[in-house]
């Protein structure tokens, strides 16, 4: 923690699942560690960038809502998003755009209206002392966090701060960045992997047909249930497993294996998402109706590195 | 020595690449596994964002904004052509695990007698008899698995697993064995219990044990576990076997 910590917020109500995010950890999958960070890359870039932090800003990653905070301090943040009915003092506040509050100002947010998960970043970000080389919080792992050890936001908890910023920014998302998330979407997916090891017909079935998110779904994979895709492998020799995967076990339904994923795993793959296709599945609703879609990398790498660009 | 017979790399997202170099589970394929890690590190440098050593593959993932896959994959193909095993590597580090072998620790030591048709003494001295490799971490932070059992110890994951698992837990299934480093759910078969702490934040390196590594499990008693601070509490929940 450094000297100009401070507290940012005390948090009123914590909600079912806030968790402290910075970009993930790297450099310590090969000992089973976890990659962690924002479930929703997208959000979370918005978020900081919105508030004026640089990329891997440890942000907050709110699920569901049901947070309740207090600033301790005249502060600049941005929610980017879902939309969970987030309000300041109580009334409806505007998401994907810099807001600044005072100290004792109250920041609440209700349930989701759209899409899962919200990101709020603050100027300068949280502070929390990194662990295996990141804050970002991976509960199943005991890694990470505000303490450190892998805990989700209580209530009481004390949320400290790097900061103040040292610009104070106004800035706002424009529209199509904007996404809504109970819109049908298509997913971007790299074929990979043991894809042709899947019966022409499971080829065609995964491509054509409407996937439904399953309520069996967190931040290490999400379930879709569709036509039962076949391959001749059942299950192979544990290899690593990277973001997006899209892994078929032997009942036929895949799983998007997201952040929190175990780092290998030996059932069949398709190959895996684009991580911004990873990104907006972690913001679908149980029930709603994805599809998959072949792109090609010459298509893929470029749509992520522009992606990037505008953070830097 | 068996040698590389074609490997072949598979796409794994845009930023990375799968390297399979082997169809089987030899112990050979650790030295070949470290070899090509380290050709990486040299390689790729600052963009080389994560290694996963795994049997039979390495998961390669690079900076997307830094290299391009082609760029990567053009270095894979290079680094495949000229790669020798890591002779330096093969004996690997050697760790000897405290281990108090008994029912109150490692409730189904019980059951894989009755499966392997042994007594409960032979199945522990047939365990900490060998010394196994390193082929793979995973499924939590520092969780090793190690082969390969003796063929009489082969048994079956439980039906149900277990919800909690103490640190420390000694666990063999199929032709494998593990320690567990952290309460976790598991479906081993517990048959003991280390004092051996695997995975440590403070610790350099972090986990105990790395691919590559060999390790070998030594029977003590529960005063000795005990005394170097072993947590004695038996094993509570009943599962299906």
């Amino acid at each position: 923690m450094n000297a100009r910590s401070a507290i940012g917020f005390r948090v009123e109500r914590a909600g079912p699942l806030a968790l402290l995010q910075d970009a993930g950890r790297f450099g310590v999958r090969h000992l089973g560690v976890t990659q962690g960070g924002p479930a929703d890359l997208h959000g979370w870039a918005w978020a900081n960038y919105l508030a004026g932090n640089a990329w891997g800003t440890p942000a907050l990653e709110i699920t569901f809502g049901g947070l309740e905070l207090v600033a301790g301090q005249g502060l600049t943040v941005a929610i980017a998003g879902a939309d969970l009915a987030a309000k300041h003092n109580g009334k409806p506040l505007s998401l994907w755009r810099t807001i600044n509050l005072k100290k004792g100002d109250q920041l609440t947010f209700g349930t989701p209206a759209n899409g899962l998960r919200a990101y709020l970043a603050v100027a300068g970000g949280f502070a929390a002392e990194a662990v295996l080389g990141s804050v970002s919080c991976v509960m199943r792992e005991q890694l990470g966090g505000f303490d450190g050890q892998g805990n989700r936001l209580a209530d009481g908890d004390e949320l400290t701060i790097t900061g103040p910023g040292s610009d104070n920014p106004e800035r706002e998302a424009p529209a199509s960045e904007r996404p809504d998330y109970s819109a049908p979407v298509t997913l971007n997916l790299l074929t990979g992997a043991q894809i042709a090891a899947f019966t022409g017909k499971s080829i065609f079935d995964a491509f054509n047909a409407e996937w439904r998110v399953d309520n069996r779904a967190d931040r290490m994979g999400v379930r879709l249930t569709g036509p039962k895709l076949r391959c001749t492998i059942e299950s192979l020799i544990s290899e690593g497993i990277s973001l997006g995967a899209i892994q078929v076990p032997p009942d036929g339904q895949p799983i998007a294996l997201l952040n929190d994923r175990q780092t290998i795993g030996g059932y069949p793959r398709l190959g895996n998402l684009t991580p911004l296709a990873a990104s907006r599945l972690a913001q679908c609703q149980p029930g709603q109706v994805v599809r998959f879609r072949a792109v090609s990398i010459e298509r893929a790498l470029p749509e992520y590195r522009s992606f990037r660009s505008m953070f830097d | 020595m068996n040698g590389m017979a074609n490997p072949t790399l598979e796409r794994a997202g845009l930023d990375g690449w799968m390297v399979r170099l082997f169809d089987t589970i030899e112990e050979q394929n650790l030295l070949w596994l470290t070899a090509l890690s380290h050709e990486c590190e040299v390689a790729f440098g600052a963009a080389l964002v994560d290694v996963v050593p795994s049997y039979t593959t390495l998961l390669v993932i690079f900076d997307p904004l830094q290299l391009t896959p082609c760029d990567v994959r053009i270095q894979l193909v290079n680094i495949l052509a000229r790669l020798e095993p890591d002779e330096a590597g093969a004996e690997g580090e050697l760790h000897e695990l405290p281990t108090w072998y008994d029912a109150s620790v490692g409730p189904d030591l019980q059951r894989v007698a009755e499966l392997s048709g042994m007594t409960t003494e032979s199945v522990i001295e047939t365990h900490s008899r060998q010394q196994y490799r390193v082929f793979a971490l995973g499924f939590s932070p520092g969780f090793a698995f190690m082969g390969l059992l003796d063929e009489s110890l082969k048994c079956p994951r439980l039906a149900t697993p277990r919800a909690k698992v103490p640190t420390g837990s000694v666990a063999i299934a199929g032709r494998q064995t593990a320690a567990y480093p952290a309460v976790t759910p598991g479906g081993w078969n517990l048959i003991g219990r280390t004092t051996a702490r695997l995975f440590d934040r403070n610790r350099e390196g972090f986990s105990l044990l790395k691919v590559g590594d060999r390790v070998r499990f030594v029977g003590v008693s529960r005063t000795t576990f005990e005394k170097q601070g072993g947590d004695v509490t038996p094993v509570k929940d009943k599962v299906a076997p």
